[in-house]
């Protein structure tokens, strides 16, 4: 077995030393009724090539958006990732390192994770950011519960805007916490009126920006509710793209932004591994959850960087930790600087740009296409549509066509007929015109 | 000290926003059209200050940064709870096929029956691995994991209508137990450890009745031991009516030889990052996928894969269900990683891969018992448990060796964990390490324990690290007044 | 000069009337180490013998420090947030934590005195 380093020789010298004759005495602590003399019921072990040859034929019975085209999103994007990211993501001394517990030998991926809190930072015009969550829905659940903390108040107001799993999310973390969560209607058109679902009893009020259905809004005035009664303003950032571009939450009063980093360095990968963002004002650092990475000196006076703050983390807390949060994702969050150190800051803002042109170019094909409604008067990258059917069968019947058009709103939001016939489409950098006259062409036919 | 800070092939690296020069790209990207913007009058106005650098300052920026970390790639990681082995490089190509590490989350089912089929074979191998009828695979991580799984077993018991307060965990176990437990509106009662370093069954009796949702067991345990009275401790739970939760970090010393399923378990996280190989990418990402019995099965979090006349599809929507607890379906990089690995070892590699781990953390413990004093008595699991007796009156303390350790080329074992155990040296080798370099480890650590027994090397150890990147840090400074990020020099106001 | 009393959990009060002031003791800041971080309740808050008011960090440990005593807290010590060390270079004056009013003075006489402090702390408490 090629992973297996030790000979027969060696495992003989060893149980010699260790003073037993054979390695089934080294079990003798399992009780006798659960000891298996023999193998379980599996394949026995395969070389390189045919273990690359079964994963080969499982990616051939999937379509991949890049072989099409695609217009997929609603939280989750096909953009472009540089070569270089990935080649220094993998290597070896950030891929097979663990956890930096010891600094003196890790200050590649403290140093990194230094810089990666700092650009989340900035590009949420926040003061601080930790060094990753799970994913965005996570990390808009951990919000929920660190603005709860915080004001010590029991209600969140969801906004109809946010993304239905990460409402979904926030529900299932809260469930057993003493919270009222108040979710309000999808809100296609952006027309809610979240100010007035605040009272004395709101902890927090979570706002989508871009929204789910794709709608920009300024978020000025709900922060200023949400302060006048004293919650805090937690907006979640899907497609963090749209921050090359559009006003920061920071600007518009938010007090803790989280988000999905997947867009930035991270591949689709049918939904995971992904990036969550956690960024807040710097008086509520102590209320973060996950972990912090921080400068200081070492025994010579030189820079450096250590976890710091641990104090808030479960293996000193345990149970009053402000999260139970231990492996986050950091590789995705390596790729995440490592891309963004790439576009710089010229490049994300090009970036954004590329992005907003392509979704303004689609808006024009669909928006000629008899029977279609965009329903958005502004947005990023992604717009909501509204087709004369309803939108599953179409999209499924697209994906015959060889298109994978949008993501139908129904999937996410099952059994409201009013939402069945909207659909999201998504456009980014790497959609082509061809991409969406072939969309075009498909949705002619399927209409 | 050189003219330029740097050492030979150890340089010295800045910040990357030190490195900036306004304009500077490393990514060339079409020039926009430059039509008029439907933005809602939310254009950006403020500069990011994000730094202008190009690809090779990029590229050698982070070059210098990884060369300045330890990794399994380089040397031995003996972190006890952690399970650093080799990182197989197939299981990186693998994950990387065009039609699977590209795959949207929301493609329809039809395109995407692949990458479900390869789901379904992965927990087809988790629940066969763990005779458990049921697996959870939304879980993020271990901590995400346990939270899956201590939901789980608290929606079961609200099916029922039973409000049980009470969740057991032993002393001994991860931060992360009491933690999760707290996060379910569960209060945690610690149940004691033995002098054999297992559970105590009287203490388990004495606090086990009907306000008890469930028992929270690391098997093997954190001290490195088998828990002998399992079946009686899951009997006891479960004659109580609660749920017996496993945490399965340590799953690495009884992958096919042991089944989970077998020793009374309801629920149980395995690590993909630990026992599974994923890499560990400097804190993750990682997966920790949850077996469930068929009591708890119904419970489990949205979505899940089945198999039907019409192919593999996603349940994304089931009213008994818990929900939710991230965006998407998995840590679908993880499972093609991990069933990479497991297909590449086959049944009878991963027997062998859990006698191997075992061999070499008893051939370490017989090795270092010449020095220091192993906690308990008896033979370990695949991590074998010091505490420092051995160190008393000599003014070296158990991180001093640590320390020691990196300056020969050795990351540290796990130190001060578990807390029952003063001074604690936690290590845990892995079945992926060759004799030669157990005895490199062995003789190291048996070189700095006789070293500090001579007395006066206080000062010599306090020293140490020398020869890494960076001596020790202060800590302390970090915490008083945290830096957590760097910020653009202020604008200058006036000439001096 | 007033005189101090001690817990079983190595705080210490000493009364100026009906105030009393609330630190932890110099063994409890030689175990914790370097104090990083200090949590301080509001003012105005009830608390009650036993019951936590403040945490005290260090870099790798975080700890409860309890009343002493029942009594509504008067005053804290905002100097400590920036400057924490003061509770190891100076815990019995410029390190104290907080003041609290005190209702029941003969719960204070019941306290530990120094004497007998010092003597549960030799026999390794």
């Amino acid at each position: 077995m090629r992973y297996l380093p030790l000979t027969a020789d060696d495992r003989r010298a060893m149980l010699a030393v260790i003073g037993v004759g054979s390695v089934d005495d080294l079990y003798v602590d399992v009780p006798a009724a659960a000891r298996r003399a023999g193998l379980v019921d599996l394949p026995a072990h395969q070389g390189e090539i045919e273990v690359e040859r079964a994963f080969q034929a499982f990616a051939r019975a999937n379509v991949a958006p890049g072989a099409v085209p695609s217009f997929l999103g609603a939280g989750a994007y096909r953009h472009h990732i540089p070569a270089s990211v990935d080649a220094l993501i993998q290597r070896g001394e950030f891929l097979t390192s663990y956890t930096p517990y010891q600094p003196e030998i890790a200050q590649g991926t403290l140093q990194a994770l230094f810089e990666f809190q700092t650009m989340v930072a900035m590009i949420t015009g926040m003061d601080v950011a930790n060094a990753s969550m799970y994913d965005g829905a996570s990390a808009a659940a951990e919000a929920v519960l660190m603005a709860n903390r915080i004001t010590r108040r029991r209600r969140a107001v969801l906004s109809g805007g946010l993304h239905p799993h990460y409402r979904a999310t926030i529900v299932t973390y809260a469930r057993w916490g003493d919270f009222v969560i108040d979710a309000l209607p999808p809100d296609p058109l952006a027309r809610e009126d979240v100010a007035s679902a605040i009272d004395g009893e709101t902890a927090c009020v979570v706002v989508q920006y871009p929204g789910f259905f794709g709608q920009l809004r300024d978020l000025r005035a709900i922060a200023e509710a949400a302060h006048a009664a004293g919650a805090l303003l937690v907006v979640v950032v899907t497609e963090i793209v749209a921050l090359g571009l559009v006003e920061t939450p920071g600007a518009m009063g938010a007090d803790i932004v989280v988000g999905e980093g997947q867009s930035i360095g991270v591949p689709l990968s049918f939904g995971g591994p992904y990036l969550g963002l956690f960024a807040t004002r710097e008086k509520f650092v102590r209320q973060m959850p996950g972990r912090l990475a921080g400068a200081t000196v070492d025994a010579d006076g030189r820079p450096g960087y250590v976890l710091t703050l641990s104090t808030r983390e479960q293996h000193i807390r345990r149970e009053k930790a402000t999260s139970n949060i231990c492996t986050n994702s950091g590789l995705c969050a390596l790729a995440f600087t490592i891309h963004l150190t790439l576009l710089g800051e010229a490049g994300f803002a090009r970036l954004g740009r590329l992005n907003h042109e392509a979704a303004c170019t689609l808006v024009d094909r669909v928006a000629a296409l008899p029977g279609v409604e965009v329903l958005n008067d502004s947005f990023f990258n992604e717009i909501t549509v509204r087709l004369p059917k309803p939108a599953a069968p179409v999209v499924d019947t697209l994906a015959d066509l060889g298109v994978l058009g949008g993501v139908p709103v129904s999937r996410l939001y099952p059994g409201d007929p009013a939402l069945a016939p909207l659909m999201l489409l998504a456009a980014t950098e790497l959609t082509t015109d061809a991409d969406m006259a072939a969309l075009v062409a498909a949705l002619r036919q399927v209409l | 000290m050189t003219v330029t800070g740097h050492r030979g092939l150890d340089h010295e690296e800045p910040l990357s926003f030190d490195l900036d020069a306004p304009g500077r790209t490393g990514v060339d990207l079409p020039a926009p059209k430059g039509g008029p913007d439907q933005l809602g009058g939310l254009g950006r106005a403020h500069t990011h200050s994000l730094p202008g650098l190009s690809e090779p300052q990029v590229v050698r920026h982070f070059t210098r940064l990884s060369q300045r970390n330890y990794a399994i790639d380089a040397g031995l990681y003996p972190l006890g709870s952690c399970t650093m082995k080799h990182n197989p490089r197939l299981n990186e190509r693998v994950a990387r096929f065009a039609g699977l590490g590209d795959l949207h989350p929301l493609q329809p089912a039809r395109t995407v029956q692949g990458a479900l089929r390869l789901i379904d074979t992965l927990a087809h191998w988790l629940k066969t691995l763990c005779a458990m009828p049921a697996v959870a695979l939304s879980p993020a991580a271990g901590a995400h994991g346990e939270l899956c799984g201590l939901m789980t077993i608290r929606a079961a018991h609200d099916a029922r209508g039973e409000a049980r307060q009470r969740v057991l965990v032993p002393e001994s176990a991860h931060g992360t137990n009491p933690a999760t437990a707290a996060l379910c509106g569960y209060t945690v009662d610690a149940i004691p450890a033995t002098v054999r370093g297992r559970i105590d069954l009287a203490a388990l009796k004495a606090k086990i009745d009907g306000s008890v949702a469930g028992l929270m067991l690391t098997n093997p345990n954190t001290c490195g031991l088998f828990e002998d009275e399992v079946l009686e401790a899951a009997r006891l739970v479960h004659d109580a009516g609660a749920y017996f939760y496993a945490d399965g970090a340590n799953f690495n010393a009884i992958v096919g030889r042991v089944r989970p399923g077998d020793l009374g378990v309801d629920a149980m996280h395995i690590n993909l990052h630990k026992t599974f190989s994923t890499p560990h990418g400097g804190g993750g990402p990682g997966s920790g996928p949850v077996v469930l019995s068929a009591a708890l099965a119904p419970y489990a979090p949205l979505p899940w894969v089945v198999h039907d006349a019409g192919g593999f599809r996603l349940v994304e929507n089931d009213g008994k269900a818990l929900g939710r607890i991230r965006a998407f379906h998995g840590q679908m990089g993880m499972f093609i990683r991990a069933l990479a690995y497991m297909m590449s070892h086959g049944a009878d590699g991963l027997r062998q891969v859990a006698e191997d781990a075992v061999l070499g953390a008893n051939y370490i413990k017989a090795r270092l018992a010449a020095v220091l004093d192993p906690a308990f008595a008896g033979p370990c699991m695949h991590e074998c448990l010091f505490d420092d007796d051995a160190l008393k009156g000599t003014g070296v303390t158990t991180l001093d060796i640590a320390k020691a350790l990196i300056d020969e080329g050795f990351h540290p074992m796990t130190v001060y964990f578990p807390l029952v155990v003063h001074g604690a040296m936690l290590i845990e080798p892995t079945e992926t390490e060759s004799k030669a370099t157990l005895d490199e480890f062995c003789d190291a650590i048996i070189a700095l324990v006789r070293r500090a027994k001579e007395g006066g090397q206080e000062a010599w150890f306090h020293e140490a690290p020398r020869l890494g990147p960076r001596r020790r840090l202060d800590e302390t400074t970090a915490a008083r007044r945290p830096v957590l990020r760097w910020r653009p020099p202020a604008p200058a106001t006036a000439a001096e | 000069m007033a005189v101090r009393k001690f817990t079983r959990d190595h705080e210490w009060i000493n009364l100026d009337g009906d105030v009393g002031t609330v630190g932890i003791t110099d063994h409890a800041q030689e175990q914790l180490g370097d104090v990083v971080f200090v949590e301080l309740p509001a003012v105005g808050k009830v608390v009650t013998k036993g019951g936590e008011a403040a945490v005290v960090e260090s870099v790798k440990a975080a700890s409860e420090v309890y009343a002493p005593l029942d009594g509504t807290v008067v005053a804290v010590n905002e100097a400590l947030a920036a400057e924490p060390a003061t509770v190891n270079a100076d815990p019995f004056g410029a390190g104290w934590f907080m003041k609290i009013r005190v209702a029941d003075r003969a719960a204070f006489d019941a306290l530990m005195d120094e004497p007998a402090y010092r003597k549960f702390v030799a026999e390794g408490a």
